[in-house]
């Protein structure tokens, strides 16, 4: 299975971890990547200024994949939605397409609508599959309990995502830490937002939203937050020691990204998997590894 | 709670022609079916945080026709399009997309916080947020992630006229 890896502009910046674990994991599961390196922003930083330009952008990562037909795997939620309400769009308004398409021709683009876009923990989910994960699975995580934030753009709008899990009742993300024998841990508001797309407007909401979800997950018991967006991680990894400073609070709460996760549980090096770069210490959770 | 001055509507002030606007722009198309239940705020994650925030009262205040005061808000910037509302819209009302439509609009009109701006500047002027420089791809190279451009120039031609159309507003 071949793909044309959509890595957006926080991973290369402040995610690299998310994208050494998504490359680790994948030699292992036989999914191989294309770097395309014309690809730019996915475009939603700007649609809150003018939604044509957003188009604009996705539209033209689009046609770049549309050159060698392979589908785009994304890691960010927010570019796996602009992307494919893009896609979705264009492929049904024929009109906005000719418009698109004329504005395209300036850089010599085409929108074609010949791939798809799907995030990569739905590719592990839905193409890989359960029963093929499980058999690369080396080690049980059965020490662990993981509390899964799905965030909001993996899941809606869910009509773009032909409702390939639920937002109010999501499951993919559970099932997944499941197959590594880790426990799951239920916490209050789980399918709530973590403020990331609020942060540029005003930081202080921002970090009020981020701070509800650390506490619920932090009183839940777990070892640490499974997620898979490099902008809900940012919330809850980069900014956790500024969140517990600002409310005087403790959290102390690793947290993961699902491939990283998925790699422990296939006995991967966890140097290998980045995970001496997650910004909340990860020492202490793989030394219960070894206990 | 106390009646203060603002809380006053005045009719001279309304703009009947909003509404309408609204309605015919993309994102605002379904605004006139919504009849004020409520859900969206319920479930909103910032208004749970922040009471400036209120999907419903802001949709009443586009319907009044209170242009200036939604438009010139620094509250519609803070919808975390999340979609929580959008999903559970009795009347299918995409409140996620009207809060987008409703910033564009304000955008035209020159009204657009500085963070959002930045962005726009950035991406315009390099194709994406950050820019990688020889630095960031000897750390990549060290962790055995292949090189990346540091931007993508066709982004400026692309954008272009779009960024014309914003230079010269003052916030």
């Amino acid at each position: 299975m071949k793909y044309n890896l959509f890595l957006g502009c926080t991973i290369p910046a402040r995610g690299r971890n998310y994208e050494m674990a998504v490359l680790a994991v994948s030699k292992k599961l036989g999914l191989e990547f294309n770097y395309v390196e014309d690809f730019a922003c996915c475009g939603f930083p700007i649609k809150s200024v003018i939604q044509m330009g957003t188009t604009l952008m996705a539209a033209r990562n689009l046609a770049l994949a549309d050159v060698n037909g392979y589908d785009i795997c994304t890691l960010c939620s927010a570019c796996t939605a602009v992307l494919t309400e893009c896609n979705h769009e264009l492929k049904r308004n024929e009109k906005l397409k000719n418009e698109v398409n004329r504005n395209l021709e300036i850089i010599n683009k085409k929108f074609k609508g010949n791939v798809k876009v799907k995030h990569f923990a739905r590719i592990l989910y839905e193409d890989i599959g359960p029963e093929v994960l499980l058999t690369k699975i080396k080690k049980k995580l059965s020490m662990f309990s993981f509390a899964s934030h799905y965030g909001c753009h993996y899941l809606k709008p869910s009509g773009i995502y032909d409702y390939f899990d639920s937002p109010e009742d999501a499951k993919t993300l559970d099932r997944l830490v499941e197959l590594t024998g880790a426990n799951v841990i239920e916490y209050k508001n789980k399918y709530s937002c973590c403020g990331g797309a609020v942060l540029a407007a005003d930081s202080d909401t921002a970090y009020a939203i981020a701070r509800e979800k650390l506490e619920n997950i932090k009183k839940s018991g777990a070892d640490a937050i499974n997620l898979v967006c490099p902008f809900c991680s940012v919330m809850y990894d980069a900014n956790q020691r500024e969140i517990a400073s600002k409310f005087e609070e403790e959290y102390d709460l690793p947290v993961l990204y699902y491939p990283q996760i998925l790699g422990l549980a296939m006995d991967l090096n966890p140097k290998e998997l980045g995970l001496q770069m997650n910004i909340v210490k990860t020492k202490k959770l793989l030394a219960k590894m070894s206990d | 709670m106390s009646i203060i001055e603002s809380d006053f509507i005045d009719i001279n002030d309304l703009d009947e022609t909003f509404a309408e606007e609204v309605a015919s722009s993309p994102g605002g198309e379904k605004i006139r079916l919504c009849y004020s239940c409520g859900t969206c705020t319920a479930g909103c994650p910032v208004r749970k945080v922040d009471e400036k925030f209120n999907p419903r009262r802001i949709i009443r205040m586009v319907l009044l026709g209170m242009r200036d005061k939604v438009l010139k808000s620094d509250f519609i910037w803070i919808c975390s399009t999340c979609y929580t509302c959008s999903e559970r819209c009795p009347q299918g009302v995409k409140i996620s997309d009207l809060m987008m439509c409703l910033k564009n609009l304000a955008a035209k009109e020159g009204y657009i916080p500085q963070g959002f701006k930045m962005q726009l500047e950035l991406i315009a002027n390099q194709g994406k947020l950050y820019k990688i420089d020889d630095f960031d791809n000897k750390k990549r190279e060290k962790l055995g992630l292949p090189p990346l451009p540091a931007e993508v120039g066709e982004i400026s031609k692309l954008l272009e006229n779009i960024v014309k159309s914003f230079e010269g507003d003052t916030d």
